[in-house]
């Protein structure tokens, strides 16, 4: 018949239109990433993917495959992408010798290689992204010739002379010290990073619910539901979050390729991260980088609800303290002295 | 009915877009912004937000504090509706719709601040249930995006209704409207109030984390928001054919002069408490008023600001000032940029000096940054224009059911001409009574009901 001939044409000829504008949005895709098709097509898909922590198992092998795809053309290596979940019986802990820290800050390096944090060399000033923060606390001066400098009479009736010295004041340091060597003499050291609060604000803030509490205390953010408000950035209290500003700069060469979908897998521009304490290596039974890399031992990990880990032994014996306990958000990182 | 609606809105529309060449110098003019707001967006969303002078310490900068203000403005259209429904105030009746236009206007303009300040504007789904996540009522900046966009839907919905009975010459339906405009009423308080909350709900902030953010807040939008109604009005009085009656804008120019008076009270409390006991609570406040650490670039803004405020309001106390539309404008204007500096720049950038670890560092905005911002408020301007002018077309009686099918002009002069009729009253003139009765001719809401009856009747 003619007319269904016809009618057989155009549909085919539609087809092909449908197929030739899809290929053309596929391609547009492809240019946008600047990456190869396959890419750009695994690309479109995370476009569409909900939020992590509410995905069926199935759906969350399908994303990390998806995004196992992608970073190996990517960086040009095999990239896994894991998803181990919490275990049960579970709560890490972290604790830090205060007393021991030399401020060497290997930790901050070591963190940054096994995390896949975007780098900050001469060409990419500004995209510097550290997750542990060493601050120089300085030990403050009481001297004779600030004696007369008080208010209102030079014997300092109301205000004396030696006040405002930073002696003993926590977490008001300098980070950016370049010492020939570690430690210095007047300076003792305090490495802060996320405190993974039992109480988190920055959980709390998150509009989408893109950053949470997983069951065994990390806190961790799903990059691909981020939406990049910087609400959570906002909201905490020891400065432990990042926000990239623009496309993180991770050389292929020095890129880590066993990464956690929650952990460090690489990020995207516009999206919020910070530390997870290595969820891809402590979910494996490893410690995180940086106990792994500390040379004084100062750094000590493990599991909060096992009487015998090493957390739980100097919550037991050692003095310990959390940092801006007033603001209630419980930290599980504890800062001790022998 | 759908016809009607369908009609209406092509006849809205059509009155719009229908201007002198003034109107459309205005719109090429903001449409310039709105061009170099795509090219801002366009690198914002290829290089990400490097472009600005945001910062891991300083994470939110002029698009957080341009969004605070304009929340700001939005809340302060409630000055109209608020007089002259529940105090039953004539003049303001009569012009309530252009209130609940110039919200509908300032909410969008809300968005797009909140849009461009995104790290991932592509990802906005995430927020919208049922595919996305909608984190309320923890989340404060969750809470703030669905309290703007149920103003919004209020304003709309009642602003529209109102001008489409107009536009059928009927009367409201008064069962449906009060309620929806004791609810805008109320709603209008909660947006800026779940503003206020967005910033003083965090302890990390010690600046920020007062109690006395969300009344500050009020008060000064309740200064602001009537200060550029009032420019507005007297704009609209002088270039259209709408008469807008003193008393309409004497009673703004009272909220104003109050709000302002409380807006300074409140700046003072938090001068002296903050000062006296120089907790770092206060370091924040430092920097804004004398710097912190040789950092002193917000330190003209926050003088300018105090000053401006001040003058106004010593000039809005004198009634002679206060009633001479010549010289209130200069008030407005100072309350303007003086809330606008205090609540935006003044607020949220200070909140983040020193960091949490005691870093001070100082945020200054880049030029893409500046102009994304104008493009955002020229989006805003746009949008206002749009409908303000539809709707004092439909206050006119120029935008109403024609008798012919799809008949979109009307027979009167079209109110947008630049050479406008003079109106009987001199607009700038001084007011000699604030609470006469002013017969204006063809602007008050008798004349129009008359004259659009004649037509229904006509019909």
């Amino acid at each position: 018949m003619p007319n269904e001939n016809s009618r057989r044409r155009f549909l085919s000829k539609a087809a092909t239109a449908t197929t030739l504008s899809v290929t053309s949005l596929m391609g547009t895709a492809a240019l946008l990433t600047n990456s190869d098709d396959a890419a750009a097509n695994t690309t479109w898909a995370e476009w569409f993917q909900g939020n992590y922590r509410l995905m069926t198992d199935a759906e969350k092998q399908q994303a990390r495959t998806r995004l196992e795809k992608r970073y190996s053309a990517e960086f040009h290596k095999k990239v896994t992408v894991d998803g181990t979940p919490a275990a049960e019986g579970v709560l890490f802990g972290y604790a830090l010798n205060v007393q021991k820290c030399i401020g060497c800050r290997r930790c901050v390096k070591a963190c940054v290689q096994e995390n896949n944090q975007s780098r900050g060399d001469e060409s990419h000033k500004g995209k510097e992204i550290e997750w542990i923060q060493v601050l120089k606390m300085e030990k403050g001066e009481f001297t004779q010739e600030k004696m007369n400098k008080g208010y209102p009479s030079d014997a300092g009736i109301q205000v004396g002379g030696n006040a405002y010295s930073p002696a003993g004041v926590v977490m008001e340091g300098e980070r950016y010290y370049q010492p020939e060597k570690v430690p210095e003499k007047d300076a003792f050291y305090m490495p802060i990073a996320c405190m993974q609060c039992e109480k988190p604000p920055c959980v709390k803030v998150c509009p989408v619910r893109t950053t949470y509490r997983e069951p065994d205390g990390i806190v961790v953010i799903d990059y691909n539901w981020c939406i990049g408000c910087k609400q959570c950035v906002d909201a905490c209290p020891y400065w432990a979050r990042r926000f990239n500003f623009t496309t993180p700069n991770l050389p292929e060469a020095e890129m880590n390729p066993v990464t956690h979908y929650l952990g460090n897998r690489p990020r995207m521009r516009g999206v919020v991260e910070k530390c997870t304490w290595c969820v891809q290596r402590t979910r494996a039974g490893r410690y995180p980088a940086c106990v792994e890399v500390c040379p004084v031992g100062a750094r000590k990990f493990g599991n909060l609800l096992d009487p015998k880990s090493e957390v739980s032994l100097i919550l037991a014996k050692k003095n310990v303290f959390r940092l801006k306990a007033e603001l209630n958000t419980y930290p599980k990182f504890f800062y001790y002295f022998d | 009915m759908m016809r009607s609606i369908i009609r209406f809105a092509i006849d809205f529309a059509a009155y719009v877009i229908k201007g002198g060449p003034r109107f459309y110098a205005w719109i090429a003019f903001l449409g310039v912004f709105v061009l170099a707001l795509l090219y801002g967006t366009y690198l914002q969303a290829t290089e990400g937000l490097i472009i600005t002078g945001l910062t891991n310490q300083i994470t939110d900068g002029l698009y957080i504090a341009n969004f605070v203000f304009m929340v700001g403005v939005a809340a302060g259209a409630v000055t109209i509706v608020f007089p002259a429904y529940v105090y039953h105030h004539k003049g303001l009746h009569d012009v309530t719709v252009l209130g609940e236009m110039l919200a509908v206007s300032a909410v969008m303009a809300c968005n797009l601040f909140i849009l461009s300040h995104m790290g991932r504007p592509e990802r906005l789904w995430h927020m919208m249930p049922p595919f996305g996540i909608i984190n309320i009522p923890s989340s404060a900046l969750a809470l703030d995006v669905l309290t703007l966009s149920t103003y919004l839907v209020l304003n709309l919905v009642g602003g529209f209704y109102f001008m489409y009975t107009r536009y059928m010459g009927t009367e409201v339906n008064r069962k449906f409207y009060m309620p929806l405009i004791y609810i805008s009423i109320v709603w209008a308080l909660s947006i800026h109030t779940v503003t206020a909350f967005f910033l003083s709900t965090m302890p990390a902030r010690p600046m920020w984390n007062t109690s006395m953010m969300p009344i500050r807040f009020i008060a000064t939008a309740f200064a602001a928001g009537p200060s550029l109604i009032i420019l507005l009005f007297l704009y609209i009085r002088k270039n259209t054919r709408l008469w807008i009656e003193d008393s309409a804008i004497n009673t703004l120019s009272t909220i104003v002069t109050f709000c302002l008076g409380i807006a300074l009270y409140l700046t003072m409390s938090e001068i002296v408490t903050e000062l006296y006991a120089v907790t770092e609570h206060s370091l924040g406040l430092q920097y804004l008023m004398f710097g912190l650490d040789g950092m002193n670039k917000l330190v003209p803004w926050f003088w300018t600001s105090l000053v401006f405020n001040i003058i106004a309001f010593v000039a809005l106390l004198t009634p002679s000032f206060r009633k001479n539309y010549r010289l209130l404008p200069i008030a407005c204007i100072l309350t303007i940029i003086g809330i606008w500096i205090e609540k935006g720049m003044g607020t949220v950038v200070p909140g983040f000096i020193p960091t949490p670890i005691g870093e001070v560092t100082e945020y200054a905005p880049t030029l893409i940054e500046i102009l994304v911002t104008m493009g955002d408020w020229a989006m805003g301007m746009l949008i206002a224009t749009v409908l303000l002018k539809g709707s004092i077309g439909v206050l006119l009686g120029d935008v109403k059911r024609a008798s012919q099918p799809w008949r979109v002009m009307s027979d009167d002069a079209p109110s947008y001409q630049t050479t406008f009729e003079p109106a009987r009253m001199e607009p700038w003139a001084r007011s000699s009574d604030p609470d006469a009765k002013v017969d204006a001719g063809f602007g008050t809401r008798r004349d129009i009901r008359a004259r659009s009856q004649g037509r229904v009747a006509a019909e």
